[in-house]
């Protein structure tokens, strides 16, 4: 390969620094890709239309390592991520911003792989990329591309599913299996050396969770279990809500595989990363109606009832084990590291 | 203090061998077990076999794995 | 014989027995397993389950922390650890703190894998952090012995591994605490055999039987104790019979005696213990770190004020009596090694305890 042709399959400073590379790569790579009405313009801002009604606003970044793994790739993480977001507040994703940063020398190929998985959920979900920028740092900087995405969604009329809104007798519903995200990036961390046929969960929810919002407004939390686990998503509506919890340990769905690398490495998977399923608080009486709303969807197949929400002890989360004992469930500390103790 | 757990040797090539539990492989040290062979299972510490097992062994893990799968 | 007729037959002893029980479990992965799967909170209130100084991080001293962060700070110095090291607070600062800081500080799962690495990065000198019972240290075993049949001169061992049946009779002998039996450890026995308690047994007539980690093994385990006491035994049994044999794994028995011998060791919260640690032979020297590597330079370590660890560590008070529990002390914001250790004793009263 040429010097000349090698130099024009890296991103360089050059593409950062908002002159000639920075334009061609806006017009020929990310236009290319995201083109709509609003991107084109390419104001310093969107101008947005959006009905009356509150707003939800979010915003993530993302830093995954590696930026590609069985089953997505940094990209598709951050259009779901941030959307998941809107949606677990109740709101319809509208709208997403693009903010890049860039390590010289990524590799231009990758960077148009990434950003295609990105656009392939925006057009799954109607989204639309309203702005954004790109930024490139010199080699070490990053570890070869940040992400930051901000969402804009309308919140659906007479629906408050906020994490403080969960009450005594409410029922607790998890749409699939626990870990799958984590242990397949886990999987492919050169140190660990695992070899696994784990996929990442990663998806938008909207399509799961949207007809559900609209079926049963009365629907009490929605939570997903992202970084911290299913742990931390009860741990912070117990908190929120000032309620107790009440889990049932076989009603918890794990696959073998991810119970096969946490038994290896010595990790919890309750304190493992899912990034395509919801923890749902609803009153017992819409209960059965979720749960067969849930599972007639492609993400919500293994949707089950995993406990109640009780009186208290207020922020307690109480695990009933296999065994028929109990234990605490309390929010993971620290990363969940591979141990041999 | 000691986090092991059981898996089936997969490939072996001398002393370096691989094993697969519950769907996972990973690569592990078998110098420490004597005359190892493909199908069987071995007890994994740190990336290490430590013990072998046998198939009664195997068929009592899982009878208690049985057991607590279908604990009321 | 399922797990609820086991607990059935363990308060159905408890009760023929007519006194409180307190039995000593010294197995971080003990401690973590009767908690995780709820058979503490089924034991019944005659029972006492103690946990022991099972847990190696928890009775690492916080000077090899302090001595290994030092290191730490050197050039083309990686510090390769086990995961569970990596919380853990010496008097100033932490693995964890020091890699937020620029330290080449990395995890393994594998010693065999942080041997690799030093064999692909020539450049670099790689230390090991040896940290943990008989189990562990045959693997690290295995790396120096390998080390030296390459003629590596960049991969090192900083060593503080520790043995087990030493540090039972060292608790024993202070009498310090009143206990009536033991679970042994159970991988730590796949290597050393069960024979190696028989001397405990004998000399301090207290029965120990050798217990997987299953919560039926346990519950089983904790049952054979039992019926012991009932019949006035203090036997070696072995309730983990698919892994652990009278002798023990004969190979992993030579590299630990070729590789290492033993030494007196320090405990955190217990102190010295004679011949409770190893040490790495002269014939190794290339792969020990303490000779690797000279005008290694630590601060004075401290203790921190009001930590109970030790006492803890004995089993002379429960997580919930040390003032620090709950307060100061978390796992998110850990003061003694008890609490940074997922296995450690407070770590699992907190998590899990009711």
């Amino acid at each position: 390969m040429s010097g000349q042709a090698a130099k024009e399959n890296l991103i360089r400073l050059a593409h950062g620094a908002g002159g000639l590379e920075s334009q061609q790569l806006l017009q020929e790579l990310i236009l290319k890709i995201f083109s709509n009405p609003v991107l084109n313009a390419l104001d310093d801002s969107a101008r947005l239309e959006t009905p009356p009604g509150p707003l939800a606003f979010t915003t993530d970044s993302y830093v995954v390592d590696p930026i590609f793994f069985p089953g997505g790739d940094i990209g598709r993480l951050a259009a779901c991520g941030t959307l998941n977001d809107l949606v677990m507040q109740g709101a319809r994703p509208r709208y997403l911003s693009l903010g890049l940063i860039l390590e010289e020398g990524l590799p231009l190929a990758d960077l148009e792989k990434i950003l295609n998985s990105l656009a392939a959920v925006l057009r799954e979900e109607d989204v639309l990329l309203a702005t954004g920028d790109t930024k490139v740092v010199g080699r070490g900087q990053a570890n070869r591309i940040f992400i930051n995405t901000s969402g804009l969604g309308d919140c659906l009329p007479g629906v408050d599913v906020r994490a403080a809104n969960a009450r005594p007798g409410d029922a607790l519903l998890l749409t699939g299996t626990l870990g799958d995200h984590g242990i397949a990036v886990l999987s492919q961390r050169e140190g660990l050396r695992l070899q696994s046929p784990l996929t990442s969960d990663v998806a938008c929810l909207w399509g799961l969770l949207g007809p559900l919002l609209q079926a049963l407004p009365t629907l009490h939390c929605l939570r997903d279990p992202t970084r911290g686990g299913l742990a931390a998503a009860v741990c912070d509506i117990a908190q929120a809500s000032r309620v107790g919890i009440r889990l049932r340990e076989k009603e918890l769905p794990v696959k073998p595989e991810v119970l096969g690398a946490c038994n290896l490495l010595g990790l919890d998977p309750l304190a493992v990363a899912n990034e395509g399923k919801a923890v749902v608080v609803c009153p017992p009486g819409d209960a059965p109606r979720a749960l067969e709303m849930l599972r007639a969807h492609p993400l919500g197949r293994e949707s089950r009832r995993i406990g109640e929400i009780v009186a208290g002890p207020a922020g307690q989360v109480v695990l009933e084990t296999r065994l028929g004992g109990e234990r605490l469930l309390e929010l993971p500390a620290g990363e969940n590291l591979p141990r041999i103790c | 203090m000691c986090l092991a757990v059981p898996a089936k040797i997969v490939e072996l090539d001398g002393d370096q061998a691989v094993i697969e539990t519950q769907g996972i492989r990973r690569a592990v040290n078998v110098a420490l077990i004597e005359a190892p062979a493909l199908g069987e299972y071995v007890l994994v510490h740190a990336g290490f076999a430590i013990q072998k097992w046998s198939e009664a062994d195997v068929r009592e893990f899982n009878s208690i794995l049985e057991e607590m799968e279908q604990a009321e | 014989m399922n797990t609820p007729s086991k607990l059935a037959s363990v308060r159905q002893h408890l009760a023929q027995l007519n006194r409180p029980v307190k039995i000593m479990e010294v197995c971080g992965t003990h401690t973590m397993s009767a908690f995780r799967s709820g058979l503490r909170s089924l034991l019944g209130p005659g029972l006492t389950l103690l946990s022991g100084p099972g847990c190696p991080v928890c009775v690492t001293p916080i000077t090899y922390i302090d001595r290994a962060l030092a290191l730490a700070g050197r050039p083309q110095t990686l510090i390769a650890t086990f995961g569970d090291m990596l919380r853990v607070p010496g008097t100033r600062s932490s693995l964890e703190h020091a890699r937020a800081q620029g330290a080449d500080i990395r995890i393994f799962y594998s010693p065999q894998d942080a041997l690799e690495t030093a064999r692909n990065r020539p450049e670099l000198n790689v230390v090991f952090l040896g940290v943990g019972f008989e189990t562990t240290a045959v693997a690290v075993a295995w790396t120096i012995q390998e080390a030296a049949r390459l003629g590596l001169s960049n991969y090192s061992v900083f060593c503080a591994h520790k043995t087990m049946p030493p540090a039972m009779a060292g608790l024993l002998a202070s009498g310090e605490v009143a206990v009536d039996g033991f679970l042994c450890p159970g991988h730590v026995s796949v290597v050393i055999g069960a024979n190696a308690y028989a001397a405990l047994a004998r000399d301090y007539g207290r029965p120990c039987v050798v217990a997987g980690f299953e919560a039926a093994d346990m519950a089983q385990a904790i049952d054979q104790v039992l019926q012991q006491l009932l019949q006035n035994r203090a036997q070696v049994e072995i309730q983990y019979q698919r892994s652990v044999t009278w002798d023990g794994n004969a190979s992993a028995q030579s590299l630990l005696a070729e590789v290492f011998e033993p030494c007196d060791a320090e405990w955190r919260g217990l102190g010295l213990i004679p011949g409770s640690g190893l040490k790495i032979r002269p014939r190794y020297a290339a792969c020990d770190a303490e000779r690797v590597f000279s005008q290694w330079e630590a601060p004075v370590s401290e203790e921190p004020r009001g930590c109970r660890c030790g006492d803890v560590l004995r089993g002379a008070c429960t997580p919930p009596d040390c003032p620090l529990f709950r307060n100061a002390c978390s796992p998110s914001h850990p003061v003694g090694a008890c609490m940074v250790s997922s296995e450690g004793t407070c770590s699992a009263y907190y998590k899990y305890g009711k």
